[in-house]
């Protein structure tokens, strides 16, 4: 129980008037950096690294802490309301949230989204608790075929997601692959598809490009043009009673997908190659596919934004794992914190669990605090989320357009992207007048670049012979149950179509 | 193929006393903007850490009166980071930390049309030394066991690394030619990927910085075989040297900041001034120590010259590559 | 709609060719004992792509999908004219960026919006436009040290005063 007394003073080390005052200041400073479209976590935590100094350490960790939540409960307000996901783990949050906002559910959908997140950083923070070092050893078992076994399943849910138009849907969902092919080939190390022999294509094409260009240009033309720039949403002003009967709705309809969302979010999420994105995707898919009416999810289901917003919450947690007990970084933001751990002086890697006991846990014990501290500070400012959507559209409109051209920038810090994101967000425009679904695109340019080198180092490892991906243990059962879950709907489709046949009209 | 730094001292020794000081004018130029430190190579790799860490040091000292601000740009083997300093509207106030593809990106990819001796020099923060890696589940605990393993595997033995014509694959292919051998080379996106598919034994060996590997090691999991410096590295006494072996060759990956092409000589002075203080610090001296680096601090005109003797090198190294 | 379909399908064929063209600068094929080369990832997703414009344009010959049925036009009078004058309004923001800075750019495209667009008060624009690229430097270049574009040299003075407050 040694651990649990460590958990304990971490816990209490957070309470100190001083750290409380850095929790409450880092939350909310990360709940903007996250609800800022281009920014995220990994921000936030770059730009405290030179503060670490100025106070002392122990403080410098909490405040970390919860910047990390602040900004992970932020991702889903600009997916809620903004329509932009300003993190790739936050695009499956605008399936329903968004639905939601324009019907004047907004609020609805935020009190769900901050209290999945809830759900999903809290059982993240126990699974941790209990079986980290466990974990660790699941984690490494996971080599390039598993990678990219599991990259196979996100993709099976991608079959569920499309619109009903299935050429257009591939076609999205092949252009997206491809767009996260362009710059550089890892395992040959050449150059590749360099556009119009371009410079600028060299450093690939970034999924903020084109999720920012997308919905933050393309879906805005489409709305103003639909609309006739007339957009009133008629979102009701927010009351203690109605978020007091929003968090009882969320409650009820959201605890399946918030469970869904908690556990694989998490599980997939301590994988250091795979992060939180098909973590938070594979959550929404498997929410459906249990969910008795299906039919709601992407019109505003709660469940569809609880699950996914669990999960990536779940995910982000459980990406520390690996970092903690390995010293191995499972995505851009724990790769920083790795570096300021070298500047505090701790050795990364797996005696740091041993020999740093009471780091880690003062840093899970924060966690388990600036959760708490996290979803209510943003209960609390839901009312001004909401206020935003409240203003006159021909004011919200072009504070989007300065959002996402800004926020592009800021993402790589180049003036070239912006072009393309402009290009992105025409392209977008007349793709959606003619009925192509966007998101698998913009889903497919995260997955593409995990599941090509994972495809091919696997491939390298067997001498090109692909039954690797079925005879290894863990691969095995994943690859088979990804086949089955994308071949089923043709399946199905085959076999209504026969049934109609057999009846005669 | 030798790359020791003691024969290019030696070389460049001489230029030393032949260029005059210019650095007396240059102490009123200070940075009016926030200094765009751009890093060849994303966030979490070797080179991000050591960033990363100068940027700490110059905020904890308070050295400059405008901040540093990282700027990952690894894309493309460092391309982009070489194209982005080249194009810059403002090189006074735009530096970049290196590594070796500072040397090997131009040469292997010409019509980038990038010359690395217009860049302006300003600090070799120090060197990173490579050590050959294996798991300790593998039983191997010597350079010659892991030889006949290599052998008796017949082409089924697996490495890993950073990517074809990356530091640690030219070092794998010097020492595959040397002693006639045929691994399995899978290419990752990072030293960490590296690392932690070695500790899940998804490869069985790696050649790697000490740094990213130091964790694994200090926990008995990872076993140091050969080291690829000129002598040995005061961290790992009992690891003997390639040179040992018989064969004249080390290797380095050099952590140096240059600026931008068309940099005045003014901020080029103040850039060199400020990264010597910071290479002065304890801190710096102290991350030099427990991170394995060697130190090779040389001037402006000493750089210049290590940089051609460095392109040279490469193109020797990358020929016999096959590149 | 219904010719918009087929030219959008026709252009999207035109470009899964380019790339499958361009992807064949690296092997494409299976290279025994190593698997897929460097090409062949994007070359036969590109494939995939241009079969399924094949598929669009049966569906538009058979007439199943809703734009292949429907006679609006793609933009109307009106569409034409928002997407000129927003669309154009970005295009010249983002021109400016490079030109008078990142928050000049801001300040312009502001005005031009709430004004001249939403036909919103001259005050309520001009504040808006001077408020947020402020509120904008201070959040991005004092509190999370991301340096946005300044411009051509002759924004030189303001920013040098500006940082002088910052740092």
């Amino acid at each position: 129980m040694e651990v649990l007394s460590l958990l304990g003073n971490g816990m209490l080390l957070s309470l100190q008037p001083l750290n409380i005052l850095m929790i409450l200041l880092g939350v909310t400073m990360g709940l903007f950096i996250g609800a800022m479209p281009g920014l995220g976590s990994v921000n936030g935590v770059a730009i405290l690294l030179p503060v670490t100094f100025l106070v002392p350490p122990g403080s410098a960790i909490i405040f970390l802490a919860a910047i990390y939540y602040g900004a992970m409960y932020g991702g889903a307000v600009s997916s809620i309301t903004l329509g932009i996901p300003g993190a790739s783990t936050a695009v499956a949050t605008t399936f329903d949230g968004r639905p939601l906002a324009l019907q004047g559910r907004a609020s609805l959908a935020l009190v769900t989204a901050a209290l999945a997140s809830f759900v999903g950083g809290t059982v993240a923070n126990i699974l941790f608790t209990l079986f980290a070092p466990l974990l660790a050893s699941v984690a490494l078992s996971f080599g390039p075929p598993e990678i990219f076994a599991l990259m196979l399943l996100a993709f099976a849910t991608f079959v569920g997601l499309g619109g009903d138009d299935i050429p257009k849907t591939i076609l999205s969902i092949c252009l997206g692959l491809v767009l996260g092919a362009v710059g550089f080939d890892q395992i040959s190390g050449a150059p590749r598809l360099v556009l119009f022999e371009y410079n600028g294509f060299l450093q690939g094409i970034g999924f903020l490009v084109l999720a920012i260009g997308v919905y933050g240009i393309g879906e805005m033309l489409w709305t103003i043009d639909q609309t006739r720039g007339e957009v009133t949403a008629t979102t009701p002003k927010m009351t203690l009673k109605g978020m007091a009967s929003d968090t009882k709705e969320a409650t009820k309809r959201g605890w399946k997908g918030s469970m869904i969302g908690s556990f694989l979010g998490f599980f997939v999420g301590i994988l250091p190659a795979a992060g939180a994105t098909p973590g938070s995707l594979m959550s929404y898919g498997v929410a459906k596919m249990v969910s008795r009416n299906p039919k709601e999810f992407g019109k505003g289901s709660i469940d569809g934004v609880a699950a996914p917003e669990a999960a990536n919450n779940s995910a982000s947690t459980g990406s520390m794992l690996p970092m903690l007990t390995l010293g191995i970084p499972g995505s851009p933001t724990t790769a920083i914190l790795l570096g300021g751990m070298v500047i505090w002086g701790l050795v990364p890697g797996p005696r740091l669990f041993v020999d740093e006991e009471e780091f880690v846990w003062g840093l899970i014990g924060s966690f388990y605090i600036s959760n708490v501290a996290a979803v209510l500070i943003n209960l609390a400012f839901i009312p001004v989320f909401i206020w935003m959507l409240r203003m006159p559209f021909t004011i919200l409109a072009p504070v989007i357009f300065v959002l996402s051209i800004v926020g592009g920038y800021a993402a790589m810090r180049d003036i070239f992207d912006l072009w393309l994101m402009i290009g992105f967000g025409f392209g977008a425009f007349f793709l959606r007048k003619f009925d192509y679904p966007l998101a698998p695109a913009v889903l497919a340019i995260v997955l593409g670049p995990i599941a090509e080198p994972t495809l091919r180092q696997s491939l390298l490892l067997s001498s090109g012979d692909p039954s690797i991906f079925f005879t290894r243990p863990i691969a095995g059962p994943i690859t088979i149950a990804a086949l089955i879950l994308i071949f089923l709907p043709a399946f199905n489709l085959i076999r209504r179509k026969l049934g109609n046949k057999k009846k005669p009209a | 193929m030798n790359l020791t730094k003691r024969t290019l001292l030696g070389i460049v020794g001489a230029s030393i006393f032949a260029t005059a000081p210019i650095q007396a004018f240059a102490q009123d130029w200070q940075p009016r903007k926030p200094i765009d430190f751009a890093i060849m190579a994303g966030a979490g790799g070797g080179a991000d850490q050591i960033a990363r860490f100068i940027q700490a040091i110059a905020e904890q000292e308070d050295l400059t009166t405008r901040p540093l601000v990282p700027n990952n740009k690894g894309g493309g083997s460092g391309a982009e980071a070489l194209i982005h300093l080249s194009t810059t509207n403002d090189p006074d106030h735009t530096i970049l930390v290196t590594l070796n593809s500072f040397f090997t990106t131009p040469l292997r990819q010409s019509d980038l049309g990038i010359d690395i001796q217009t860049f302006t020099p300003i600090a070799m923060m120090g060197v990173d030394p490579f050590v050959l890696w294996v798991h300790k589940d593998s039983g191997i605990t010597t350079f010659e066991q892991y030889i006949d393993t290599v052998k008796e595997m017949g082409g089924e033995y697996v490495m890993g690394g950073t990517g074809a014509g990356q530091e640690d694959s030219i070092v794998i292919a010097f020492m595959s030619g040397a002693y006639d051998l045929d691994v399995k080379y899978i290419p990752y996106d990072g030293g960490g990927a590296v690392a932690k598919d070695l500790a899940g034994q998804q490869i069985m060996a790696t050649v790697n910085n000490p740094a990213e590997a130091k964790g694994f090691y200090e926990a008995g999991d990872f076993v140091p075989l050969l080291a690829f410096s000129d002598e040995r590295i005061p961290a790992y006494p009992d690891v003997p040297t390639m040179k040992e072996m018989g064969q004249d060759f080390s290797y380095y990956n050099q952590r140096a900041v240059v600026g931008a092409p068309g940099m005045s000589d003014e901020a080029a002075a103040y850039y060199q001034e400020l990264f010597a203080t910071i290479y002065e610090t304890e801190a710096w001296q102290g991350y030099l120590e427990s991170e394995s680096l060697s130190p090779l601090w040389m001037n402006a005109d000493e750089q210049r010259d290590y940089w051609a003797l460095q392109v040279e090198n490469h193109k020797a190294l990358l020929a016999a590559l096959g590149e | 709609m219904r010719v918009g379909e087929i030219v959008t399908a026709g252009f999207l064929a035109l470009f899964s060719i380019y790339l499958m063209w361009k992807s064949t600068e690296l092997p494409i094929g299976y290279i025994a004992g190593t698997g897929p080369g460097g090409g062949a990832w994007p070359f036969w997703l590109s494939f995939i792509m241009l079969i399924s414009c094949l598929a669009i344009a049966f569906n538009w010959w058979r007439g199943t999908s809703p734009p292949s049925q429907s006679d609006e036009p793609v933009l109307d009078s009106h569409g034409w004219r928002s997407l000129i004058f927003v669309g154009g309004g970005i295009i010249g923001f983002v021109a400016l960026v490079s030109i008078i800075s990142m928050y000049g750019a801001i300040a312009v495209f502001l005005f031009y919006y709430t004004w001249f667009l939403g036909r919103h008060s001259l005050v309520l624009s001009l504040s808006m436009a001077i408020i947020s690229p402020i509120a904008l430097f201070f959040f991005f270049e004092g509190a999370m040290r991301i340096t946005m574009p300044s411009g051509l040299p002759f924004t030189d003075p303001v920013f040098n005063f500006l940082y002088d407050i910052i740092y």
